[in-house]
């Protein structure tokens, strides 16, 4: 028998947020689904959202869940988390984030809660008309015919959830549980992750070398940090949002990163890493190093970058 | 208060297997192999133990070679039929056996083996023209189960075994579950080697029996000693093989009384399908076990009744891809062909004599409202239907 947590154990005996949500005319509100899994694969979601359009947020969250134990609480999990946030929010919340607020899944159950990201992701693209056949995930080489995972897909499991072995890869999202004749691919996958994350903390140790045996003004289109006048909030933002789209998305995309930008709160940048970046064990050098550094010279000396 | 369904998985300990067992734990410790005299006494009751065992399978004491437990025997089995007929390259089975035979088909092929595994149809059946269809003179062994673990169909084993003789294959049959729920008697039978263990027909776990026909040119798998007449080298595990020659004896006279199991079982069935709408027998058209039904609740999945039911005090257990820790459904159920809406959501409530009218009640009480609970859940269900494709609904072949 599975060793569940007594939280994962609470919300499946007890679900919270069961059922649909049904479309209605009241004013500001949007009703919108989103579904993945089937029940060929053994386990699919729909999930429901109401959503009020004027604030962007998740008014309410329900859902309805063909699959095991954990399934059904990390259904419920994904509901509860998401209920009050921003679209924007919830489009950053994890499968680990999931996994967390129910104490945990076993390792071989964690495919539950990425089918309840999928599932969240899946609704809020309905609802801004993005088609979900265009999601990147369904894009690119398919590795394991038999449930259909791609390439991107798998390069995302091993990114976000830190990845190392073919046998995570499989509890994650899947991909090598059939016939088992793609999971040298995956193993090129994993490797191919390994050496990109090491990339970057090489490139990310390179600057930092170059910066402190350099003076720290270099030419650029982007304006001095020192600037004569205070920069006002809007300024400041526009200029942070710049120099991470010209100075350090290029570097860590090459690498097979990437980052954006979450919020400015004062002189704090939230930002997120994907790909690489995310998954890399040196992602501290590569925020204050890649990314901090910059953002000092080129928009505040007193700027400070920190990943959600 | 346990309500304890899963007799396919393990039995309990009959109490008069445990009290004969005991001694052999404590005081009576020697080792059969050794040459005083209190080692001897020992190597007596081993012999006695091989008698009952003989007796319930029809066989001669001689036959009867004990080892480790059912996989042990498949593994031996194998190994022995293939060195018996070195020049023969074709194994027969089918798609349906336990891990223990169809993992050891597997690596076979990947040293120059062929292996033809024989499909069965919607109610579990072999077909026996396709069985004959692939058999050539290059064929060393037929190997079937005689019951299946997970539907309880019984397989027309001496049909099987006239086709194999015919063309001068090795016939082997691995009997766990059917030893003790049916009888049989390898005397006039076609079987040259049967498994069987221990742990269910209530004796404990760590004791099987490897059948060996008589002349059968038997080749053993474990080397290093001559217990067993050199058949199986190891230390003899007394108070196992005890305790399986006295459940040997009570197997015996149950087989007398298996009606009431499969009264019971009936009970369960019908009231179940009588109760609960979208619910099937899998393999419920054909011979079956007495003590086993295997039900599928369409539209929910395996692991979340089990654990509903766990909850009630009641040990099932599901081929589900959720409860195995694997990605697929069983085995056994996939290649029955059955619907994706079945397959995920079969549960397996095995009988023991054991099992009382009480227990199949407290079942019947439960069940309604669980899958209730999970249906309204489940997005399968009533009008969300649509949901369904019609590749979710027929099994892709």
């Amino acid at each position: 028998m599975w060793d569940y947590s007594e939280k994962v154990l609470e919300l499946f005996y007890n679900p919270i947020n069961q059922g649909a949500i049904a479309d209605s005319a009241e004013p500001d509100v949007a009703v919108v689904y989103g579904e993945v899994g089937s029940i060929a694969c053994g386990d699919a979601l729909r999930l429901h959202l109401k959503i009020q359009p004027s604030t962007d947020s998740i008014l309410d969250a329900r859902f309805q869940t063909f699959g095991c134990t954990s399934a059904i609480a990390s259904s419920s999990a994904l509901t509860e988390i998401i209920k009050g946030r921003t679209l924007d929010q919830a489009l950053h919340i994890t499968n680990q984030d999931i996994a967390d607020f129910l104490g945990g899944l076993p390792e071989a159950k964690m495919h539950c809660s990425v089918m309840g990201q999928e599932a969240l992701e899946a609704a809020i693209y309905k609802y801004r008309g993005i088609e979900i056949e265009h999601h990147e995930d369904d894009e690119g080489t398919l590795v394991c015919a038999c449930y259909g995972i791609t390439e991107t897909k798998i390069r995302r499991a091993i990114a976000e959830n830190d990845l190392s072995t073919v046998e995570q890869v499989t509890n994650y999202v899947k991909a090598g549980g059939g016939c088992g004749s793609c999971l040298a691919n995956i193993e090129d996958l994993i490797l191919d992750a390994q050496q990109s994350a090491e990339t970057v903390r090489a490139a990310a140790l390179a600057v930092a070398k170059e910066q402190s045996t350099q003076p720290p003004i270099r030419p650029s289109t982007h304006p001095p940090a020192h600037s004569p006048t205070p920069l006002t909030n809007l300024e400041k933002i526009m200029r942070i949002q710049q120099v991470i789209e010209e100075e350090v998305r290029p570097v860590l995309i090459a690498d097979g990163g990437d980052v954006s930008l979450h919020d400015v709160q004062g002189d704090r940048v939230l930002v997120k890493l994907y790909g690489a970046c995310g998954s890399c064990a040196s992602s501290t050098e590569t925020l204050k190093y890649a990314i901090e550094a910059k953002l000092q010279r080129l928009v505040l000396p007193t700027l400070t970058v920190e990943a959600i | 208060m346990v309500t304890y369904l899963d007799n396919n998985a393990t039995t309990r300990t009959d109490p008069e297997v445990l009290a004969a067992m005991l001694p052999y734990l404590s005081e009576l410790y020697g080792n059969p192999s050794s040459m005083h005299s209190f080692g001897g006494q020992v190597g007596a009751v081993i012999e006695t133990a091989r008698e009952q065992v003989a007796t319930l399978l029809g066989a001669e004491p001689t036959e009867i070679i004990f080892n480790s437990c059912g996989s042990e025997g498949n593994n031996t089995a194998i190994h022995a039929a293939l060195a018996a007929q070195p020049e023969k390259r074709h194994i027969v089975t089918t798609a349906v056996e336990h891990a223990a035979i169809l993992a050891v088909c597997k690596h076979l092929e990947k040293r120059g083996y062929t292996v033809t595994y024989l499909s069965v149809d919607e109610r579990g059946e072999l077909d026996l023209m396709e069985l004959e269809a692939t058999m050539t003179g290059g064929t060393a062994l037929v190997t079937t189960m005689y019951a299946n673990n997970e539907t309880g169909v019984i397989f027309p084993v001496e049909q099987i075994g006239e086709i194999a003789k015919a063309y001068g294959a090795t016939f082997h049959v691995d009997a766990v579950q059917a030893v003790g729920k049916v009888p049989i008697n390898l005397a006039t039978s076609t079987i040259d080697l049967l498994t069987l263990s221990g742990h269910k027909l209530h004796a404990p776990k760590g004791i099987g029996v490897l059948y060996v026909r008589k002349g059968f040119r038997f080749r053993p798998f474990l080397l290093g000693g001559h217990q067993e007449r050199g058949r199986r080298a190891g230390t003899h595990n007394v108070p196992a093989i005890v305790a399986l020659g006295k459940a040997a004896e009570l197997a015996q006279t149950h087989l007398a009384h298996t009606k009431r199991e499969a009264e019971l079982r009936d009970l369960l069935e019908y009231g179940i399908l009588a109760t609960i709408p979208d619910t099937v027998v899998n393999g419920g058209g054909a011979p079956r076990l007495p003590n086993t039904t295997n039900i599928g609740f369409k539209y929910i999945e395996g692991e979340a009744i089990l654990f509903m039911l766990n909850r009630e005090g009641i040990c099932a257990s599901s081929g589900s891809a959720c409860t195995s820790g694997s990605l697929d459904p069983s085995h056994v159920l996939t290649a029955m062909g059955l619907p994706y809406t079945i397959l995920h959501g079969s549960i397996r409530f095995s009988l023991s004599r054991y099992t009382t009218e009480a227990e199949i009640r407290q079942v019947l009480t439960v069940m309604p409202e669980i899958v209730e609970r999970l249906r309204a859940l489940s997005p399968f269900n009533n009008d969300q239907a649509e949901w369904l494709q019609e590749r979710d609904v027929a099994l892709a072949t």
